[in-house]
């Protein structure tokens, strides 16, 4: 049986069943109150567009396929325009196409939540998990001067729980979210404990619903003088500072005492925690540093974790993406080492335990210096 | 706005509630000024200005907000469509209008004007076709005649070389989710008037829930062309009116 054939009646906050994350997703963010839905089918995301298909109707709310991923986000930014709460989903080429759409959104600060199941890359790339959008989500999209939070689920219950808080983060910055998963977290059934919350609505003063009465209202992003231009940047920045000191996220395992410290995030967090528990039964003092929102980076906490630490390696589904913010965040008092596979390869879990014993050798050989280089 | 006409006389021309009094940044003689009077009229007359939801184009129009006192959301560039469909799925209440240049909506937005229209969406669209990229600088539009130079055919546009002018309201007009399609023009005073019962037509369509409309406004652009406004009138008159020839495109309002 597929989960499709759950009646929805059926799923109840804190329930166990078996699900994928794509569903899960879905239906999470039906429950988190989202008005309307709009995607174009892509893999590894088509079931979430499908579940939406099924289920947004029966709920009397709005569902679009449209013609490509630039009609879908554009319908999104005008639904979200006049206030309502929108989700978008796509794979890593159609985020590619809603790359400037998100820009137009942040520059007028237009909430929203996309989700990107991603898959691997460059161009059509394939269709198997991948974290090679981290630089995309992270660093930009679009273009001009702007950031999105990013958050990042490990698995398909905290993708549930994300859905809600990313809501309740895009409406309260007035700002896209990113939710960033992978095709294995999009495509794999687990077991679930269901979590559904509704984020309380709170009437804004900017959407555009008709002017009835007052004065007439614009959403833009254009500012065609300079000076007013850079107030608007200033603006943005101030509040992409406010988020950065407030919405930093991140869990740990095993940090007591670690020597040795994973840094991964979704899919790649999983396979670490496989390999640390080989590790450490191998001797190795071995503990997880997981960035749960990838933007704002937990920096700071990595620093302190980092400090205590011998040596850091990072596990990413890329080529080394995240790995350039964990450089960034202990400014080479710590060695850095990195683990990954691309294309929608998977690292296994014995590898990474041969590349922490590989840390492990060069971190005791020598004492750590800023200037060492860990390059297993 | 109320006029407060001497005893004895009457007001025969005022400006329109829905028009903000404020000059504009359109160039002298160019069409977009008289355009937006022709909304500001309609969407007035029906009392439609509190429940209007307008999407702004990117082109020289970008700023009707600034000239039309309705709500406005500004779309990326050629985007209108879809960003109105996303307006009307969530706000069945509001009266949803689209205005589009010939470049954002006959080429990078061709797209998403052909799937809202497709899908029957209930938009009114508004199409000003001047021929020319405006804002740009006066290159070459999907809309630009044979023969017609710009800084992008600068030799004048060739067959061979640029491909045909696309003639777009007919494109969807042949779509059974069109409901209504008219071409007006700015050329002189009947054909405004004619073009404001087309734009109160394609309103109209919407409010009785018959499917998308949408109304081509060949336009000058003055500047782009390298003409006086006056020459720009006549070659509107004289040139474009062929090519693009003004009328009910279809009108699938009385097929029950
Ligand atoms: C993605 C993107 N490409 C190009 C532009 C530059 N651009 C601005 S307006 C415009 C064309 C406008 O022409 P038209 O739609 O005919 O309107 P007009 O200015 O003539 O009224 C272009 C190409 C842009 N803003 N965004
Ligand atoms: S450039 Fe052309 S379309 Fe733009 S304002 Fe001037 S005359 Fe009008």
């Amino acid at each position: 049986m597929t989960t499709a054939t759950i009646p929805p009646a059926t799923l109840h906050h804190g329930h166990r069943v078996l699900m994928k994350g794509n569903e899960a997703m879905a239906e999470a963010a039906i429950r988190a109150g989202c008005d309307a839905y709009f995607g174009y089918p892509i893999t590894p995301q088509a079931e979430l567009l499908e579940w939406m298909a099924r289920r947004m109707p029966e709920e009397g709310r709005p569902f679009v396929q449209a013609e490509s991923e630039l009609g879908a986000i554009d319908m999104a930014l005008g639904a979200a325009a006049t206030g309502a709460r929108v989700l978008v989903s796509s794979s890593s080429p159609g985020i590619s196409l809603m790359a400037e759409a998100m820009s137009y959104m942040a520059g007028a600060e237009i909430p929203m939540v996309l989700v990107n199941v991603m898959r691997g890359g460059p161009g059509l790339g394939g269709i198997g998990p991948s974290q090679a959008d981290y630089f995309q989500a992270t660093k930009g999209h679009g273009h001009g001067d702007y950031r999105v939070p990013v958050l990042a689920p490990s698995s398909i219950g905290e993708a549930m729980a994300l859905m809600a808080d990313a809501f309740e983060l895009a409406e309260r910055y007035r700002t896209p979210v990113f939710i960033l998963a992978d095709g294995t977290l999009g495509q794999a059934m687990e077991p679930v404990e269901l979590h559904f919350r509704e984020p309380a609505r709170v009437a804004d003063t900017w959407s555009v619903r008709g002017a009835d009465g007052r004065q007439p209202r614009v959403v833009r992003s254009m500012h065609l003088e300079p000076e007013d231009l850079e107030q608007h940047n200033r603006h943005l920045q101030a509040k992409f500072a406010e988020i950065s000191a407030r919405e930093v996220r991140w869990a740990g395992e095993n940090l007591e005492g670690a020597d040795l410290v994973i840094v991964a995030y979704g899919t790649a967090a999983r396979v670490a925690r496989t390999a640390i528990a080989r590790a450490r039964a191998e001797g190795l003092r071995a503990g997880l540093f997981r960035p749960i929102t990838l933007w704002p980076f937990p920096s700071a906490a990595l620093a302190e974790v980092a400090a205590r630490a011998r040596g850091l390696l990072t596990v990413e589904l890329s080529a080394g993406q995240m790995v350039e913010d964990v450089r960034l965040a202990v400014e080479g008092r710590t060695p850095v080492a990195f683990e990954g596979r691309t294309g929608g390869m998977i690292p296994t879990p014995g590898e990474v335990v041969e590349a922490l014993h590989r840390l492990h050798a060069a971190t005791t050989a020598r004492p750590a210096s800023a200037t060492m280089e860990v390059r297993p | 706005m109320t006029t407060v006409a001497p005893a004895g006389s009457r007001v025969i021309f005022e400006r329109p509630e829905l028009l903000i009094d404020r000059s504009t940044h359109y160039c002298p003689g160019c069409g977009h000024g008289v355009v937006h009077r022709l909304i500001a009229e309609v969407l007035g007359e029906l009392g439609l200005g509190s429940r209007t939801i307008a999407v702004a184009p990117v082109g020289c129009a970008v700023f009707a907000y600034d000239y039309i006192g309705v709500d406005f959301v500004e779309a990326p560039h050629g985007r209108a469509p879809a960003v109105a469909t996303g307006i009307r799925r969530v706000r069945p209440d509001a009266f949803v209008l689209t205005y589009q240049g010939d470049g954002d909506l006959a080429a990078i937005g061709t797209a998403e004007i052909v799937h809202a229209a497709g899908r029957g969406e209930l938009l009114t669209a508004v199409f000003v076709n001047n021929g020319i990229y405006g804002m740009t600088g006066g290159q070459m539009a999907p809309t630009t005649l044979l023969g017609q130079r710009s800084t992008s055919s600068p030799g004048g546009r060739e067959a061979a070389f640029h491909g045909y002018p696309i003639p777009m309201t007919e494109m969807l007009a042949i779509m059974p989710g069109v409901a209504y399609a008219a071409r007006g023009s700015v050329v002189d005073a009947p054909a405004i008037g004619r073009t404001k019962q087309y734009l109160r037509r394609a309103c109209e369509v919407q409010l009785e829930g018959r499917g998308f409309a949408i109304v081509e406004v060949i336009s000058n652009c003055p500047v782009g062309w390298g003409m006086t406004p006056t020459e720009s009138i006549e070659r509107l008159r004289d040139v474009v009116a062929k090519q693009y020839r003004p009328g009910v495109i279809v009108d699938r309002t009385g097929e029950g």
